[in-house]
């Protein structure tokens, strides 16, 4: 396994995660502590809540393709990611 | 694209790891396991980026197992199942079908639970053992269970300061289950470690959170104690009130579902972890809350059943229910407080994904209970990403029947991927 | 024995709508419904309101029909979005179909216009390459369904419409009807129970139509108008075992509703995955963007069709007092308040306005088939 750290892009601010880390975890270094990932149907501001893939709180644009959970998905390297706001 | 398999395995936490691994030793059988996520381990075993997890996992199958990684079961019929990987779909034809889908958290709806910095307990946990950076930071950890103890250690693992554990439970109870541990010694064991790991940690009994509290994150929660309403400042709340099986897949392969204990469905099995469905077993948290040993040992009487080795199987029934005696010790400890189930005002949101507010299902509660469907239409509660897995499970945990019907696709699925050629007879 | 001006059994957007019609007018009004109100196909519906212009007879109900929905638009609960249609030519040859139906829609007041393959990429920018045209008529609108049988529902009972709710009627007797709780109601009777109606009026043909919606994940801005193939007409008239035809609609919520699908003489409610690919393919060849998003709920539902397609609206010939309002088929949502109003004027003996009699329950029971 690759054990090399990854950069890449969350709101087009470079970020660098260990390797095995998830997208969810690079948003939440590059943004800070409360970061909100989504806006919620009514516009509030949401963060993955779950962990595990089951509450879709997490989800965020990867490489242009839009509704993606970060949480389940692992940071690679020259990934472009977008939060909602 | 079809592959075809003797026995297939759906979920790669310590059942599902068993299960394989059993049904590949034996007689040739070619296996296949399947795990949403990009390692093995489900959630108990999560990699944690930190340590080599994994370890336990790779050693399990090698080469004998094909592995289907990031695959998602979106659909099933008797004999096939359509899955959803990163870049397409697939079909596995099975002969024999091993359940393995683990549990999710039971989140439950509080004032301020929507708010950033709010997250199941093992949730933050499986978050930080994937590089969340949680170092430094203030967390409460709350809720019910011996999880609290195992997601609190972990955090701190990772540079966490865990300001407190509140558990809902009295520490009489408490005392009663840890004096009962005594006959499941490795699990006494676990717990004394864990307790050595979290010296200088508050532990505190007959508490819960009330209210999260925040603008647009969370900065404070204020939590229920014997000695009144106590507000403690914090970036990050880990919030867990047991564990419910996920008992989607084994509801659409038309598998018998049971309650209990408690409100949830499991999915009930025989002594050979058969299901009333003649080629489908289930093993682990499906077949009701029992934690990593329980889940090994079942997944192993799974997959020797699976490959026709009953009289080994049945060797292991002895642990099995051994282990079943643990988990139900565990359920009877942990009871929730009913306070806890009252805890949603009129305008907490009870469904997440489309801000339904609890009050508005109080329309749909006739003098004959509630009805889910007409609720489900009228406000949406349910019809969102998560598929009512969140709330669903929330609304059965205060006592009502759940608003969603399971049907395919059991996950969101790519379009592309519901073209993929499946099934020539509806499931 | 209670007494009633009408008893309209069945709360689906038809039969609600009924109700309210009814009631305004001022008649004594009893409802009945044994499961959910709009809690059959008006809940699987896709809630667009739309004129079908290849039946003049449709056309002219669907257009006054449209016109009663026009004060929705203000109602929250209806959730109206004015998103119109788009219809499209796939070919060239399809093309010339396109001026015909702009003067059909003008003919009743319905604005439409031509697009060239140029503007219906400008219009609709997801749209795959080398379609040849289409027609964009903007009035067109999509409602939620279910909510607003429930406010139909909710304003008759508030003119004193007396709801019997989770009661199914069991049989029409010499005075009106009777319930499974024993329950007698006298009065006309208004049957509004859709794919059900063979229950009470067995004489009636009626077919149900499974068709099969798959709704995705949220990505407003993906497609703007409701986008019809101009097939789908032929699709709805015709008499396929089964068939499909792309239909897609933009919801509020930003998620993108895709049909459709035609299937007689299936009475499973469970999705077939086998047409929904089939329905889908088709749909990819009109909107390539769709195989990247994700659907989050496939749902069927049976639509009541008519021999000729057109739903049965008026009295009963060989009952005493019972009329009818079923078989809308694909058009229940648009065609159910000019229906309503329709039967309501019927009964209180003024001129209704349009004409009723292509509607009369008679012609199917006469043995007079149109073809």
């Amino acid at each position: 396994m690759n054990r090399e750290p990854v950069q890449l892009w969350v709101n087009g601010a470079s970020v660098v995660v260990p390797a095995g880390a998830s997208v969810a975890a690079a948003i939440a270094q590059a943004l800070g502590v409360g970061a909100s990932f989504r806006r919620s149907r009514s516009g509030t501001p949401r963060a993955p809540l779950c962990g595990m893939g089951v509450c879709f709180e997490c989800r965020v644009e990867i490489d242009g393709a839009p509704q993606q959970r970060a949480c389940m998905t692992l940071a690679r390297a020259s990934m472009r990611v977008r939060t909602d706001d | 694209m079809t592959e075809s398999y003797d026995v297939v395995v759906c979920g790669a936490g310590p059942a599902g790891l068993a299960a394989a691994s059993a049904a590949a030793a034996g007689v040739g059988a070619r296996v296949a396991l399947i795990d949403a996520n990009a390692h093995a381990g489900g959630q108990v075993w999560r990699h944690d980026v930190r340590r080599d997890g994994a370890r336990r996992s790779r050693a399990a199958f090698g080469s004998a197992v094909s592995w289907y990684a990031e695959s998602q079961v979106v659909a099933a019929t008797a004999d096939e199942l359509l899955i959803e990987r990163p870049r397409g779909a697939t079909r596995l034809r099975y002969r024999k079908l091993v359940l393995a889908t683990g549990a999710r958290e039971l989140l439950l709806p509080f004032p301020g639970w929507t708010l950033p910095g709010v997250y199941g307990a093992g949730g933050l946990q499986s978050l930080v053992k994937q590089s969340w950076p949680i170092a430094g930071q203030r967390v409460v950890v709350a809720g019910s269970g011996p999880l609290l103890l195992a997601a609190a250690a972990l955090l701190r693992r990772h540079g966490a300061h865990v300001v407190g554990i509140h558990e809902q439970v009295s520490a009489r109870r408490l005392r009663d289950f840890g004096w009962g541990l005594a006959r499941w010694p490795k699990t006494a064991w676990t717990a004394v470690a864990l307790r050595t790991k979290l010296a200088g940690v508050p532990y505190r009994c007959s508490e819960f959170v009330r209210a999260a509290v925040g603008d647009e994150r969370l900065r404070a929660v204020e939590l229920e104690t014997p000695a009144g309403l106590r507000r403690i400042d914090c970036d990050y709340l880990a919030i867990g009130y047991g564990l419910v099986p996920n008992v989607e897949l084994a509801e659409v392969l038309g598998c018998r579902l049971v309650a209990g204990p408690g409100r949830h469905a499991r999915v009930a099995v025989d002594d050979w972890q058969e299901t009333s469905i003649a080629n489908v077993l289930a093993a682990g948290e499906i077949c009701g809350i029992g934690g990593a040993a329980t889940a090994s040992v079942e997944g192993r009487i799974a997959g020797l059943t699976a490959i026709g080795s009953r009289r080994e199987a049945a060797a292991l029934q002895a642990r099995q229910r051994h282990a079943r005696r643990f988990a139900a010790h565990v359920a009877a400890a942990f009871q929730l407080d009913p306070r806890i189930h009252g805890l949603a005002e009129p305008d907490t949101l009870i469904c997440r994904c489309e801000d339904v507010p609890f009050g508005a299902l109080a329309a749909f509660a006739t003098s004959e209970g509630w009805d889910g469907r007409a609720a489900k239409l009228a406000t949406r509660c349910g019809m969102g990403a998560c598929q009512g897995r969140i709330c669903g499970a929330a609304i059965v945990e205060l006592g009502f029947r759940a608003p969603t019907a399971t049907a395919p696709p059991l996950f969101p699925t790519r379009l592309s991927s519901l073209t993929e050629p499946f099934a020539t007879t509806s499931m | 024995m209670k007494r009633f001006d009408l008893i309209v059994v069945g709360l689906g957007i038809v039969g609600a709508a009924c109700a309210d019609a009814a009631s305004a007018a001022g008649l004594k009004v009893a409802a009945i419904e044994s499961q959910r109100i709009g809690g059959g196909a008006t809940a699987a519906a896709m809630g667009h309101l739309v004129a079908l212009d290849d039946d003049p007879e449709e056309l002219a109900l669907a257009r006054y029909s449209q016109r009663l929905w026009e004060p929705f638009a203000a109602l929250p609960e209806a959730e109206f979005s004015r998103c119109g249609t788009l219809w499209i030519a796939r070919e060239a040859s399809e093309e010339t179909a396109i001026a015909a139906k702009i003067a059909r829609l003008a003919a009743v007041g319905i604005a439409a216009r031509a697009l060239d393959a140029r503007e219906l990429r400008r219009l609709e920018p997801e749209l795959a390459p080398g379609l040849a045209g289409g027609l964009l008529v903007p009035g067109d609108a999509v409602v939620y369904p279910p909510n607003v049988a429930r406010w139909l529902a909710a304003r008759a009972q508030e003119r004193g419409a007396t709801l019997h709710l989770q009661r199914r009627a069991t049989a029409l007797t010499a005075s009106g009807l009777a319930l499974d709780d024993g329950t007698q109601l006298a009065g006309r009777v208004l049957v509004a129970t859709g794919c059900a109606l063979g229950d009470l009026l067995p004489e009636l043909p009626m077919r149900s139509r499974k068709g099969h919606l798959v709704i995705t994940d949220r990505y407003p801005g993906t497609v703007r108008h409701q986008i019809l193939e101009l097939g789908y007409a032929a699709s709805a008239h015709g008499n396929d075992q089964a068939s499909v035809a792309f239909n897609v609609q933009p919801r509020p919520t930003g998620q993108l509703l895709i049909g459709s699908s035609r299937e007689f003489d299936s009475v499973d409610a469970t999705a077939s995955l086998p047409m929904v690919r089939r329905m889908l393919l088709r749909a990819f060849e009109f909107l390539p963007a769709l195989r990247a998003l994700q659907a989050l709920r496939i749902w069927t539902g049976f639509r009541p069709t008519t021999d000729d397609g057109k739903p049965y609206l008026g009295p009963m010939p060989g009952r005493r007092d019972v009329w009818v309002a079923a078989g809308h088929e694909g058009l229940g949502v648009t065609t159910a308040l000019g229906s309503a109003q329709l039967l309501v004027d019927l009964m209180q003996e003024r001129e209704p306005a349009i004409d009723a009699r292509p509607y009369f329950p008679a012609r199917a029971v006469d043995g007079a088939r149109p073809s």
